[in-house]
């Protein structure tokens, strides 16, 4: 008897602890949304804040977050999965792989607005490039490299043994088995790597206001467009801290409602991407 | 009939420190499936990936002799190890088809080997699944993925996907040992009609199956080929007391 009511105590314990987290995650969305929604309309998501015309807008933080993402993973992925690849392919365990192994896993659990101090001095200060796009997406491919390599390299250490010896059996040179059989069955570990770090891109805050500043301007068209990468841009959390500390909560809310919708969009392309090369192999 | 194809002499090799076959010389003839048998870690296998250089990929390996393809040195400083493979293809153990198309394996050698054709990649496929007899149950669905095949229809591809680079020798490494009767039936079958065009040499742990499938028969023991010759005369009447154990299931 007291085993049996020991058991349905146990039992609501863990129902009561699903039910919390799921609510808990429920409510700050909800309450995101309720909070923000009335501030996202088209002018919002369209313009600039112009103080002449006392409206606010985040066009040019979309554009930026856009660029930042894009541009951390140009400089990312290229080296994350090449130091897989060597890692897992070419190295062949010894000391050097061990030291990378240690050093991506504390790069890994670092705060990223050490990152951001590094980034700031050295991309900024000792390369020149001042606050901008580009130190920002510098700075933030330094902080998702263990990321992207880590899963790229757990992605690869999954590829059977038997694909690189039949491959070899076939006269297939290294680099050709890496190209057209390593790297495709490797493909969906290495694009939740890419995914998780554009959450990281997206979500940061300290690493960027330090690199990329906070500018808010939308780029000029034409040489413009290229020109951005040089000069200083907030991406939308960087201007929803911006936001919080000059006070305007509701123009907060109204980017975290933007985020979340953005965060959503980007896991459910991943998903399908996913979906999609598992279906091909 | 007695074209030799591959030729060993006093051919050693060392794992470290082992010494994983001892003075193997042996002569193995064209057009002919040649069986090797032996009890577990006899040496046969690491034998068979001598003859199309599948050790180099292992480290610490040491080879000392000669192995001679059409009286050439395979192990010779120069020797081209993609074109050596290519003459020599390989059948593993464990059917191991790509992660890919059906289609797409059986291309994968002739497009590693640089054509790029449709037309000709196309024949080359057709041609290579119908001398593996598996064309029939493939032909509708060669763009489906090579990974939803079963067992044996898998290790038929594999055959197909190393036949496609037109090789000389076929290397098969236990290709039987993970299927089912049926598929080990029409493997075998294969084998014999594979002598026709190659010279084929197959490591087997059954002394049925080599007995059935081959013409000469190498018996294996502790790294020495210790008895050698038609395969009829080694199970019939053995000269070595060592093969009269083996074949007669005293030990292995």
């Amino acid at each position: 008897m007291i085993r049996k009511l020991a058991d349905s105590f146990i039992l609501g314990m863990i129902y009561g602890a699903a039910f919390f987290s799921v609510m808990l995650l429920v409510g700050i969305i909800g309450y995101v949304f309720v909070k923000g929604f009335p501030f996202v309309h088209w002018t919002f998501l369209t313009t600039v804040t112009s103080i002449l015309r006392g409206s606010t807008g985040i066009a040019g933080n979309l554009v930026n977050t856009f660029y930042v993402a894009v541009l951390t993973l140009v400089f990312a992925v290229p080296v994350g999965v090449g130091a897989a690849v060597w890692m897992n392919e070419y190295a062949g365990g010894g000391w050097g792989v061990r030291l990378i192994e240690f050093t991506t896993q504390t790069l890994a659990g670092m705060p990223s607005v050490i990152f951001g101090l590094f980034g700031m001095v050295f991309f900024g200060g000792t390369l020149g490039l001042g606050y901008s796009v580009l130190t920002g997406s510098l700075t933030l491919a330094v902080m998702v490299l263990p990321l992207i390599t880590h899963n790229a390299r757990e992605a690869l250490r999954a590829v059977p043994d038997s694909y690189r010896i039949g491959a070899a059996g076939m006269g297939a040179t290294k680099w050709y088995m890496i190209r057209t059989i390593l790297l495709p069955a490797a493909m969906p570990g290495i694009v939740t790597g890419i995914i998780l770090a554009v959450g990281r891109i997206v979500g940061e805050s300290a690493a960027l206001l330090l690199t990329a500043g906070s500018g808010y301007l939308l780029p000029q068209s034409g040489r413009g467009l290229l020109h951005k990468v040089l000069e200083s841009g907030g991406t939308l959390t960087v201007q929803m801290y911006l936001s919080m500390s000059k006070a305007r909560y509701g123009e907060a809310f109204g980017i975290g409602v933007v985020l979340l919708c953005l965060v959503l969009a980007i896991n459910l392309c991943v998903r399908l991407i996913a979906a999609y090369t598992k279906r091909i192999f | 009939m007695d074209d030799i194809k591959i030729r060993t002499d006093h051919l050693n090799l060392y794992y470290g420190r082992t010494h994983a076959l001892k003075n193997v010389s042996v002569k193995i003839r064209a057009q002919a499936v040649t069986a090797l048998i032996g009890p577990s870690g006899c040496g046969k296998s690491t034998f068979l990936k001598t003859l199309n250089r599948m050790n180099d990929l292992s480290g610490n390996v040491r080879i000392e002799g000669g192995v001679y393809l059409d009286g050439k040195d395979i192990y010779a400083p120069g020797v081209d190890v993609a074109k050596l493979r290519r003459k020599v293809g390989m059948v593993f153990q464990e059917p191991n088809p790509f992660p890919m198309s059906i289609y797409d394996n059986v291309a994968y050698g002739p497009r590693v080997h640089g054509i790029k054709d449709h037309g000709t990649l196309e024949k080359i496929v057709e041609e290579s699944l119908r001398g593996a007899s598996i064309w029939d149950e493939v032909k509708g669905r060669l763009r489906k993925s090579a990974l939803g095949l079963s067992g044996g229809q898998k290790q038929r591809l594999c055959i197909a996907r190393a036949m496609a680079v037109e090789p000389e020798v076929l290397l098969m490494d236990e290709p039987t040992s993970a299927l089912d009767p049926a598929s080990t039936v029409k493997v075998e079958e294969l084998m014999k009609e594979l002598k026709k065009k190659y010279t084929v040499v197959v490591v087997t742990h059954n002394m049925q199956q080599a007995a059935r499938v081959s013409d000469d028969t190498f018996f294996f023991l502790m790294g020495e080929a210790v008895e050698t010759g038609s395969t009829y005369s080694l199970f019939s009447k053995p000269r070595d007391r060592r093969t009269f154990d083996y074949i007669n299931g005293r030990f292995g």
